[in-house]
């Protein structure tokens, strides 16, 4: 399957880095703002199948050179690690904790481990539903 | 509208019903992608609907909606998007193997 | 953790350690390695053994599930340490034999032993259990493992057949007995014998003790091989034999016989109890007698042999538990005497049966064959075998110089003071009993001469017989020398076994007459039970050398269609086929019919409950208003999904699908769902291009050309599952029972730093939901990515 569509793929160039800002920014303002992993994983998913359908999935493949499975587990593995972390500490299993610091340039900036755990969840979104296109359309039949 | 939009997902239901007891394999498949939906309907509305702002505590509203019913979904919408994709492709597997995606055909010998 | 309990897991350690090692020790025959758990837990056992002194009771406990008042406790007493040499002891003679009677090279003994360990651990734990509930965990392991055993050359019909059978009726009275054992339970509050013996006379009076009492018994019944339960011991037959001699023989079906003497205490005062046994006792005795004279297999022989041995021990518990008996206070040191009998003739039959057991083994391994049609004339082949043989036959004729002549002797004594002391139609029992050993003097005879003595017929054996190996004589012979020390010594087991089991069996009893002793000789004098074995002899051997001219006309007489075998058969077919039947007519393979069981059951559930509870409520005052586009967003969506429903296109019902996810997420805009409607585009995006991926590879959608009728019932259950949503929903929304819970997390900002809800309770509050979550996500991705690429290899090649 390969469609040779020079406006869509014009466009694309341009949309596939302002969606992929938006869903970095989504991931990051979860915590205060309408999103989270779920949400900023959808739409890096959605950005790079937009991707796909322009080009083809070589050119994905360019994008992110990592395998999607591995990144998707590698996501369930962190949100896990997140919850062994708290046992280790002595607190229960998936106990979320947050602390507020002074950065350099940002100013007061709150920490959390929730925000671990969510990017593991972002990860395992993305490696999923990559998995799932790109199986797909690889598929000879 | 609260009781409106039950009984919109009441006909959701309805239909995505008759859809699941159909033989074809892509319409069932279909039919409990509008199954979730109507479920997704019915869990928001019976909380009650329009009562307060959206449940971000940066609006600093007098009251917001339950939140509860939105999580729960929000999850659901992750799960049945899973559902669906793993069905999908069962069905088109099922058929490029065994050449019919008609459930009636892809039931068994009888003395199994 | 004590000794004792380390002494029950030691053979389940050996169960794993045995597979594992045979792989690495084939040079050597495995039962050399599983010998050494008998015969180091025989040992650990006998330091406990003292022959002037009864065992100090030891009671250790270990907590399993103490809520339930469950504990693996243990109790060791001499009725237990009893059970404990028998199983350890002849265990030892058994896979000492059956080195020498398997191969190594052509079986698979690593199973063989593994499974036997199994036996023998679950055995010990059965009789040293105090609890109720470990005791029945043990015994339904024994039926497990006596299952793999009698299958162990499942290659063979009879095999499978045999312990399909033995599972069968055993595992249906162990059901019974757990039901027993929990109405127990229910009676007295606790699970440990021990504590429900000290209850005493407070539970009998519960409306549930009798019924509590037959359902326990029918589990001794069953697995001690009774009338009518003993049709599966002679298919259980089919076992290798050291098997048969071990399980089916000396120890497993012992196990009931255990189960009453354990329990005598607790339900021996009721006559309902006495009589049950003793009647089903005599009557299996006197049917397995006869039955054994049928049999030209001396294996199917000896079973029947068995279950009349096992029928006389048990109407010997039956009469001794008379003792405990209110009505029969004045004669109770007479009945007393029955269990003594009882317990004497359980340790006589396990040597004497043990051994004639592997001499049948080692008449098959030497000849090739068992049937004494075939055998005949070998005595001077096989001399130190046929000397076994006859001890062993003799002892269970009850003839002297045997051990098994005084247990006769003092069964004859016992029914004899039965009949004396009660009723007066009991005096039929001793007659019985009587032409019942006449049999039993038959067959032992049949089983010596038949196969040794006669006309010796080289052409009909398989192979030319030769004496056996010295390795497979010594375990036969070693129970033999038992069977005459204990006719001459019958004090090795008298004050260490017998006087404190029976001492410990009716303790109400010796609460009375503490100075009881009993005397267990081999003299008794010339008496009434004397004359009863001399005539015996007489009339047992006229009617041996005349057995030709009687036995074909006497077992033509019986009906041959009409048995237990036959309707066991007969009624296992019937079920099958019943439950085929009713499995077909609804498990149709179809999907429509499975879904329409499914929504039928949510139709009828839920209408019922909300109209049964009157938990309908229709109430829309509270209703939030409707604006004209949140009507025609409604609309749109009811267009979409009907649209679905009628259009032919793939296509288009994809679009209608996805028109319809839209709608939903503008709802969640309207709704004040911001998250919702986010996440909902996005995956109502990426679906319908996977939709339209998948599109490509999918056939085209044909017209609905089912019929009217198939549509029409779809319809109905489609309306009715709406319907009763619909209703739920509004009944949901018209009730508010309680205040939510949302107030809680509007704290989220100082909970969780998050000011975002939802989002925190994503990843905080309930982050244990979103873990599962992504796990199943990632599953489905993996499962997806497996149906595509790790495909059948084979078809396309």
């Amino acid at each position: 399957m390969k469609f040779t569509d020079v406006y869509l793929q014009t466009a694309t160039k341009i949309l596939v880095f302002l969606i992929m800002t938006f869903s970095i920014y989504v991931l990051f303002a979860g915590h205060h703002n309408p999103g989270g992993g779920f949400i900023g994983g959808l739409i890096t998913a959605s950005a790079l199948v937009l991707l796909y359908v322009a080009f083809d999935l070589q050119t994905v493949r360019e994008v992110i050179p990592v395998d999607f499975k591995k990144l998707a587990a590698a996501g369930v593995l962190i949100s896990v690690l997140t919850g062994v972390g708290s046992l280790v500490l002595g607190v229960p299993f998936l106990s979320q904790t947050f602390r507020y610091f002074d950065l350099p340039f940002l100013g007061k900036t709150e920490l959390a481990t929730a925000l671990i755990f969510d990017l593991g969840v972002y990860m395992c979104v993305v490696g999923t539903t990559l998995t799932i296109i790109t199986s797909i359309s690889e598929d000879d039949i | 509208m609260e009781t409106f939009m039950i009984i919109i997902s009441g006909i959701l239901f309805t239909i995505a019903t008759y859809l699941i007891l159909n033989k074809n394999f892509l319409r069932i498949v279909l039919g409990l992608t509008l199954f979730s939906h109507a479920t997704h309907i019915m869990l928001i509305s019976i909380n009650g609907l329009k009562r307060g702002s959206a449940p971000l505590l940066g609006e600093h509203a007098e009251s917001y909606t339950d939140p509860i019913p939105q999580a729960l979904i929000l999850t659901s919408i992750v799960i049945s998007f899973a559902l669906t994709a793993l069905l999908l492709v069962l069905g088109y597997r099922t058929y490029i193997e065994l050449g019919t995606d008609n459930m009636k055909k892809l039931r068994g010998e009888s003395h199994e | 953790m004590s000794s004792l309990h380390l002494a029950i897991l030691l053979p389940f350690v050996f169960v794993v350690i045995i597979p594992l090692l045979y792989k690495y020790t084939r040079a050597i025959h495995t039962g050399w390695i599983a010998l050494s758990v008998p015969v180091a837990l025989f040992v650990y056992f006998i330091q406990y053994f003292s022959i002037h002194e009864a065992v100090e009771p030891i009671t250790v406990s270990f907590p399993w599930i103490p809520s339930i008042g469950i504990h693996f406790s243990l109790y060791l007493d001499s009725l237990s340490l009893l059970f404990a040499l028998l199983i350890t002891g002849i265990g030892s003679l058994v896979v000492l034999y059956s080195i020498f009677y398997l191969s190594k090279d052509r079986e698979r003994l690593n199973f063989f032993y593994a499974y036997l360990m199994l036996f023998m651990g679950a055995m010990l734990g059965s009789v040293l259990s105090d609890n109720l509930m470990v005791l029945y965990s043990f015994w339904e392991l024994t039926s497990v493992s006596s299952f793999l055993l009698i299958a162990y050359w499942y290659q063979r019909k009879r095999s499978r057949y045999g312990a399909q059978k033995a599972m069968y009726i055993t595992m249906m009275g162990g059901f019974s007995m757990l039901l027993g054992f929990i109405i127990l339970y229910v009676i007295s509050g606790t699970f440990s014998i021990r504590e429900i013996i000290a209850a005493g006379d407070s539970l009998t009076s519960h409306s549930l003790f009798i019924p509590a009492m037959f359902f326990i018994l029918l589990g001794a019944f069953t697995k001690s091989a009774q009338f009518p339960f003993h049709i599966w011991l002679p298919d259980a037959m089919e076992a290798p034999t050291p098997i048969s001699a071990y399980l089916h023989s000396a120890t497993m079906v012992k196990a009931g016989v255990y189960l009453v003497a354990r329990l005598t205490p607790i339900f021996g005062a009721q006559l309902e109890w006495s009589w049950t046994i003793i009647i089903v006792g005599i009557i299996t005795l006197t049917m397995g007698s006869f039955n054994a004279l049928k049999q030209y297999d001396l294996k199917a022989l000896l079973a029947f042999s068995t279950i009349s041995q096992l029928g006389l021990i048990m109407s010997l518990l039956g009469v001794g538990s008379l003792a405990l008996n209110k009505g029969y206070a004045e004669h109770s040191l007479v009945f007393v005497g029955a269990l003594v009998a009882g317990i004497f003739h359980l340790i006589n039959h396990s040597v004497f049966k043990g051994s004639l057991f592997m001499m049948v083994g080692i008449l098959d391994h030497e000849t090739g064959t068992r049937d004494i049609r075939k055998l005949g004339g070998i005595i001077h082949l096989m001399p130190i075998s046929f000397t076994l043989t006859m001890i062993g036959a003799f002892s269970m004729a009850g003839l002297p110089p045997f051990s098994g002549f005084i247990s006769k002797e003092m069964f004859f004594i016992s029914l004899i003071e039965l009949t004396e002391n009660t009723s007066s139609w009991a005096a039929i029992i001793p007659v019985i009993a009587w032409i019942a050993s006449i049999f039993t003097f038959i067959y032992c005879m049949i089983i010596i001469f038949k196969s040794f003595t006669g006309t010796y017929h080289a052409d009909r054996l398989e192979r030319k017989p030769h004496e056996a190996p010295f390795g497979m004589l010594a375990s036969p012979a070693i129970l033999s020398l038992l069977a005459i020390a204990l006719f001459f010594f019958p004090g090795l087991v008298v004050t260490s076994i017998l006087e404190p089991t029976v001492k410990g069996m009716a303790p109400q009893v010796f609460a009375v007459h503490p100075d009881w002793h009993t005397h267990v000789t081999a003299w008794h004098g010339f008496s009434l039970e004397l004359v009863m074995t001399i005539a015996i002899v007489i009339i047992g051997t006229f009617l041996y050398r005349r057995i030709e001219k009687w036995k074909g006309p006497v077992f033509e007489l019986l009906p041959k269609r009409l048995n237990l075998f036959t309707l066991y058969d007969k009624s296992l077919i019937t079920m099958e086929k019943t439950a085929t039947s009713i499995t077909k007519s609804y498990m149709t393979g179809s999907t429509t019919h499975y879904l329409s069981y499914i929504f039928g059951f949510l139709i009828v559930i839920v209408l019922a409950t909300l109209f049964g509870t009157g938990a309908f409520r229709l109430d829309t005052s509270q209703d939030s208003p409707i604006e004209w586009y949140e009507l025609m967003i409604g609309i749109a969506t009811v267009i979409a999904a009907v649209f679905i429903l009628f259009s032919t296109s793939r296509l288009m019902s994809i679009m209608g699908v996805g028109v319809v996810g839209f709608t939903v997420s503008l709802y969640f805009v309207i709704f004040r769902a911001p998250d919702l409607a986010l996440t909902q585009l996005v995956v109502e995006t990426i679906s319908t291009t996977l939709f339209l991926l998948c599109f490509y590879f999918l056939p085209k959608m044909k017209a609905n050309v089912e019929s009217i009728r198939f549509k029409l019932s779809n319809a109905i259950i489609a309306i009715g599952v709406g319907l009763t949503l619909t209703l739920m929903g509004l009944s949901a929304y018209g009730y508010r029972l309680f205040e939510p819970i949302a107030e809680y997390f509007t704290n989220s900002y100082e909970l969780a730093g998050a000011k975002n809800i939802v989002n925190s309770l994503l990843v905080d509050f309930r982050a244990f939901d979103t873990m599962l979550e992504i796990v199943v996500l990632f599953s489905a991705g993996i499962g997806i990515y497996t149906f595509i690429k790790l495909r059948y290899a084979g078809r396309n090649e």
